[in-house]
């Protein structure tokens, strides 16, 4: 489980998160969502550690993130698995070489044993016969999923997506959300999704956060955003005629 | 006050580029690859300046000496003390620091406007370790050897040169190259290598670092990494030969 307490972040004086406390909870998968610019992205650094957050606490499973030590925060970063937006993979490495990087860096498993490790993570991802290629030769869902495999690799606790369909068309991007929530369940991890699509969040959301001008302006589960009255979410769920026809139909 | 707040932020990252590897086996690995990578890739440019240096300075030596108070032999003795000196220290220092610095800064800098550095942090490695680092390394023990091979190829060069053209003789040139010859000229040539070659490592690869933006950013940041380094190199060149020659 992962607690945020009063998460208050400003960039030359500009506040752009406000005081968010939210509980994203262990097994399910987290969403957060809100307008971009809305402050997701600073969020959700503050959380992992990349950009430290004026104010706030910063809990994972009870540990307060930013009153550990230098050796503290690298215990708890070995239990985090992210994936970036543009999947952040290491061009001058293999895919292979991509999914067995942490477990090379931050374990003691032999190299048969890191290559076990890497093909079973990316049979995991659906993904055969792609070992020996660059991420340039990938196409960009292929390297999302290559990004989910090297963050499972090492069996985070806590797993962090940074919009993962982005980019992506909406076929792959099932694909990708299916394969977040079955990881998930299945490892037990608290995962935290960053998403502008609304359909994301309506398959996959065990937990809604949706952020307003850097605050928690809303939460709840993803049967609750169809029912709620709330103007601003309303104005950024319904943001497309599809939705606003399903919402019509609906009622 | 903004050279201090680049000082500051140069001097942290080194500090933390200079802690421990996280693996020593992966360490190493990563020092051959960027001797490869920066050092091995480089001979070719610096073979090709270097004989055509020591060639042009013989031409101009003996165009300069044409007093017949003047012994012959003195083009040897130019072509020598320039090398070893001054040109392939500090100006092959400089040609390298175009070549490596823009390379080292693109690269860390490509790397973290695509989030890569920030994967590398997420991952609970020392970005700053792992990529700046094995660079230094690989930059100051490879640097002295390109020096030495620069030095002994624009020697040769002046040679094949001046004798072929018929400005000087063979037994002049080699009598020249001989005589007086300080072995402590080189011990200095030497220690400019490394202190040069520490600068167009890390000049870059902070520049590189703290790229922010996209392809236009990096492009700069390649660019301030050149720039600075050389300058640097120069100022550097200057303090040290005053410490160790004066």
């Amino acid at each position: 489980m992962i607690e945020i307490k009063k998460i208050s972040k400003s960039f030359n004086g500009r506040k752009i998160v406000s005081d968010i406390s939210f509980s994203f909870e262990t097994g399910k998968t987290n969403i957060i969502i809100g307008e971009s610019g809305s402050g997701k992205t600073t969020l959700i650094r503050s959380m992992v550690g990349l950009s430290e957050p004026d104010s706030g606490e910063v809990l994972f499973d009870g540990r307060s993130f930013y009153e550990l030590n230098f050796t503290g925060k690298k215990e708890i970063r070995k239990d985090i698995g992210m994936l970036f937006q543009g999947a952040a993979l290491f061009d001058s490495q293999t895919v292979e070489q991509n999914v067995m990087f942490p477990l090379s860096m931050l374990t003691n498993m032999s190299e048969s044993e890191r290559k076990d490790r890497a093909n079973f993570c990316l049979q995991r991802v659906n993904l055969d016969n792609v070992n020996k290629l660059y991420p340039s030769e990938l196409s960009g869902g292929m390297k999302k999923r290559v990004a989910i495999a090297r963050a499972i690799s090492v069996q985070p606790k806590y797993l962090f997506c940074d919009e993962p369909n982005s980019g992506l068309d909406p076929k792959t991007s099932i694909v990708i959300d299916n394969l977040i929530q079955e990881i998930t369940e299945e490892y037990n991890i608290t995962t935290i999704v960053i998403t502008h699509d609304m359909n994301s969040v309506i398959e996959m959301a065990d937990k809604i956060l949706f952020i307003y001008k850097g605050e928690n302006w809303w939460e709840g589960s993803n049967l609750d955003i169809l029912k709620t009255e709330n103007k601003e979410v309303c104005d950024f769920v319904y943001a497309t005629k599809f939705m606003k026809n399903l919402k019509s139909k609906l009622q | 006050m903004n050279i201090f707040y680049h000082l500051g932020r140069y001097f942290l990252l080194m500090k933390r580029a200079f802690g421990k590897p996280e693996k020593m086996a992966i360490f190493r690995d990563r020092i051959f690859e960027e001797i490869y990578n920066l050092g091995i890739g480089s001979l070719g440019i610096v073979a090709i300046i270097s004989i055509f240096i020591g060639a042009v300075i013989t031409i101009q030596s003996a165009f300069s000496f044409e007093n017949p108070l003047i012994p012959l032999y003195s083009v040897g003795v130019a072509v020598r003390d320039s090398m070893i000196l001054e040109f392939s220290p500090a100006i092959v220092s400089l040609i390298l620091a175009g070549k490596i610095g823009s390379s080292i800064a693109s690269e860390i800098g490509t790397m973290k406007v695509s989030e890569q550095v920030d994967a590398l942090e997420i991952m609970g490695i020392n970005s700053a370790g792992y990529l700046i680092l094995p660079k230094i390394v690989a930059a100051v023990l490879f640097n002295p050897i390109l020096i030495i091979f620069s030095m002994f190829l624009g020697i040769l060069g002046g040679y094949i040169f001046g004798v072929l053209t018929g400005v000087v003789s063979d037994y002049e040139y080699v009598f020249g190259i001989t005589y007086q010859f300080k072995p402590y000229n080189v011990t200095y040539a030497l220690i400019k290598a490394a202190v040069f070659a520490f600068i167009m490592a890390s000049v870059p690869a902070y520049h590189g670092y703290y790229t922010r933006g996209g392809a236009l950013e990096v492009g700069r940041s390649s660019t301030k990494g050149v720039v600075y380094s050389a300058i640097l190199i120069l100022t550097f060149d200057l303090i040290l030969t005053q410490m160790l020659l004066a």
